[in-house]
């Protein structure tokens, strides 16, 4: 058994090594470390952050932000009802067509379409944020190194640049970002929104919202992935047990 | 495979199959009775292990390969889709993701195994090239299969990759535009990418027989790396392997389980689940972990075209391994000077890894160098190390070594876990 053991650590830290080995360097800030609801082999998403963290990304990041891979239907996996996530829908306009008459016409949204982009293309998103592209935040999550802390640390990060550095034309100071300079402007501060839930509306708790949420939309299936796990490993475990008994048996035989 | 059978059976559909083909006593030579050294340690786990993970590797890939797109423009969207709509979606994908990742720990495990062991001295040298023919297919359909999510790494991994044969001279820029389809990674290249890894697979399969064809012949080497002298040196495959396997499994089971369900995009790239832009190159390009050994090699080397002939060769120098080393003994447990030599070489080689996942600069350019030159020496070494090394005493027998090592009780492979656990 001990050997099987050692085996296994082998192999884990064989794993790991190499996968320290992948991370490049950058100038950038170490993210701040935070604990999250949905992260450990238990976590599940704090819906209520989740909620009020959707509420902050139409009220502040849609503006510029899309999030394509998430339609209204959605909404319901994280708590919303089916009226609720219909009102929200509606209060979007939708292109859609062509009707009997060959024209395309526009309509309120449904539960079936996924969040309308802000801008026609990525042209008219550059256009609009001085040459700048502001990207799509359904994957932002996975997509960055760091994942829920490095956008934390990016909404909460933001600091009068240093004396000896100049800031380019349009760019703001954010030590968390590789280079320093972002073409984002500070987009949350204390009392950005306001919460009907009466949680209290500080920077960081808004900031702390609307990165589970997006932690959500960059995987929506983390909890069932979790739940699943969980289970798996335990018949693993007693399977394995088992094996190993009936192998400790079958070679006693050889004696 | 072939001779008299021992395989008996009295039902009647049983005889009568078996006269026409005989699958049953096939696979009763196969795997039931096999004669298999007694004193195999968990080492010898890794090929059934490798075997395992093709199996897992094919199925979940058919069924990804359902719902997945190829197309440059729809890739990217139907990976996403995969994970958010397909019932179980996101179950298949980090499977067979995170299932390439340990096909190749596995069968790093078993190569390193076969070197310790001198698995692959005479008269095993074909079973170590079909070995060898197999990892580099692996590579291959990996590479491939990297590509089609069509994220950032997908794209500049591709264009680096395929980049590489620009360096053969005079025909090197036609090569590359051929193996694209075009004048840069794009739609041709995913299409074509797409073809050749849903194809490899199949062809691994097929040398896979063969690897086992030529391993049946002369039966699976041990830790002493002497030959089987008789019947009392073996014990038959089943129950004893069959189920020293399956434990095996269920160890390994459960450290794959706990990367896919627990730490899915550990070994990815975060650039990954951005998708692919021909106009945005990442900072640092950085293949998948089992490819960045080779990957520092390559960039050790200051010239381009040496830099991609010093890969090939820390490849294809494996193939004339069996013919380096000139000692008769196979097993590092009876070679002190080989034995040494193999452990710096493991060690060079996650020195390597770790180098290779670096950006090219500063102290990691020399280290790079240093190990990529120890890798080579530890190859051109062997010859000498043959000639001079005393090799200690081998055993009479498995069977008398076996009996010697337990006297008093343990497991049967109690000796290999004496030599081995302090790795």
């Amino acid at each position: 058994m001990l050997r099987s053991v050692l085996i296994a650590a082998l192999a884990a830290l064989f794993v790991s090594s190499v996968s320290a080995g992948a991370l490049a360097s950058s100038n950038a800030e170490h993210p701040k470390e935070l604990k999250w609801s949905h992260g450990g082999p238990f976590g599940t998403f704090d819906r209520a952050s989740v909620q009020r963290g959707l509420h902050v990304y139409r009220e502040t990041c849609s503006g510029c932000h899309g999030l394509k891979y998430i339609a209204f239907r959605n909404l319901l996996e994280i708590g919303l009802s089916e009226d609720q996530a219909k009102i929200i829908a509606a209060e979007y306009t939708v292109k859609d067509g062509p009707n009997d008459e060959g024209e395309m016409f526009e309509r309120p949204g449904k539960l079936f379409d996924y969040m309308p982009a802000p801008f026609a293309n990525d042209k008219a998103a550059r256009a609009s944020n001085n040459g700048a592209l502001p990207p799509d935040l359904s994957l932002i999550v996975k997509a960055r190194k760091g994942g829920e802390n490095y956008i934390y640390s990016i909404l909460t990060g933001y600091m009068e640049p240093p004396a000896d550095v100049t800031l380019a034309e349009g760019m703001a100071y954010n030590p968390y970002f590789p280079n320093h300079q972002i073409a984002m402007a500070p987009p949350i501060d204390d009392q950005t929104v306001e919460y009907v839930d009466g949680t209290e509306n500080s920077k960081e708790q808004i900031a702390r919202d609307v990165v589970s949420f997006l932690a959500w939309t960059a995987e929506p299936t983390l909890e069932a992935r979790k739940r699943l796990g969980v289970k798996v490993m335990l018949y693993l475990f007693v399977l394995t047990l088992v094996l190993y008994g009936v192998k400790r048996k079958v070679w006693a035989k050889m004696h | 495979m072939s001779g008299h059978s021992s395989f008996q059976s009295n039902n009647a559909i049983v005889k009568w199959i078996e006269y026409r083909l005989p699958i049953f006593s096939f696979v009763n030579e196969a795997l039931v009775v096999y004669p298999t050294p007694k004193n195999l340690n968990y080492w010898w786990n890794m090929g059934s292990l490798a075997g395992v993970m093709l199996v897992v590797q094919i199925i979940t890939g058919v069924v990804l390969g359902m719902h997945y797109t190829p197309h440059a423009d729809l890739a990217f969207d139907s990976t996403e889709h995969i994970m958010r709509d397909v019932n179980y979606g996101w179950l298949l994908r980090y499977m067979h993701a995170n299932g390439g990742s340990m096909f190749f720990a596995v069968v790093y495990i078993h190569i390193f195994r076969g070197m310790y062991y001198g698995s692959y001295k005479a008269p095993r040298e074909l079973l170590w090239w079909l070995g060898i023919i197999i990892f580099i297919l692996m590579m291959a359909t990996a590479f491939m299969g990297y590509v089609l999510p069509w994220g950032q790494m997908s794209f500049w991994g591709a264009t680096v990759i395929t980049n590489l044969f620009s360096a053969v001279p005079i025909l090197g820029e036609t090569i590359v535009a051929w193996l694209w389809g075009g004048y840069s990674v794009d739609q041709p290249t995913l299409n074509r990418f797409f073809s050749l890894h849903y194809l490899l697979p199949f062809v691994i399969f097929a040398v896979v027989f063969l690897h086992l064809w030529a391993l049946h012949v002369h039966k699976s080497n041990n830790p002493l790396g002497i030959d089987i002298k008789g019947p009392q040196d073996t014990i038959p495959f089943h129950p004893y392997y069959t189920v020293k396997d399956l434990y095996g499994m269920g160890v390994f089971a459960i450290i794959f389980a706990w990367l896919l369900f627990f730490a899915p995009n550990l070994l990815g790239e975060p650039d990954n689940y951005i998708p692919a832009d021909p106009l945005v190159t990442p900072t640092h390009i950085v293949p998948e972990w089992y490819f960045l050994p080779f990957y520092a090699i390559l960039r050790a080397i200051p010239d381009k075209l040496f830099g991609v002939i010093a890969m090939f060769a820390s490849l294809f120098i494996l193939f004339v391994l069996p013919w380096l080393d000139t000692s008769k003994v196979r097993s590092a447990r009876f070679r002190p000077v080989y034995k040494m030599l193999f452990w710096a070489f493991f060690v060079d080689c996650l020195v390597l890894g770790y180098i290779g996942g670096q950006p090219a600069e500063g102290i990691f350019i020399v280290i790079g160098r240093l190990g990529t030159a120890l890798y080579f020496l530890f190859f051109l070494s062997l010859p000498f190390i043959g000639w001079f090394e005393r090799p200690r005493k081998l055993p009479a027998s498995i069977s008398t070594a076996v009996l010697e090592s337990h006297g008093g009780g343990g497991t049967p492979d109690g000796a290999a876990a004496k030599a081995e656990d302090r790795g």
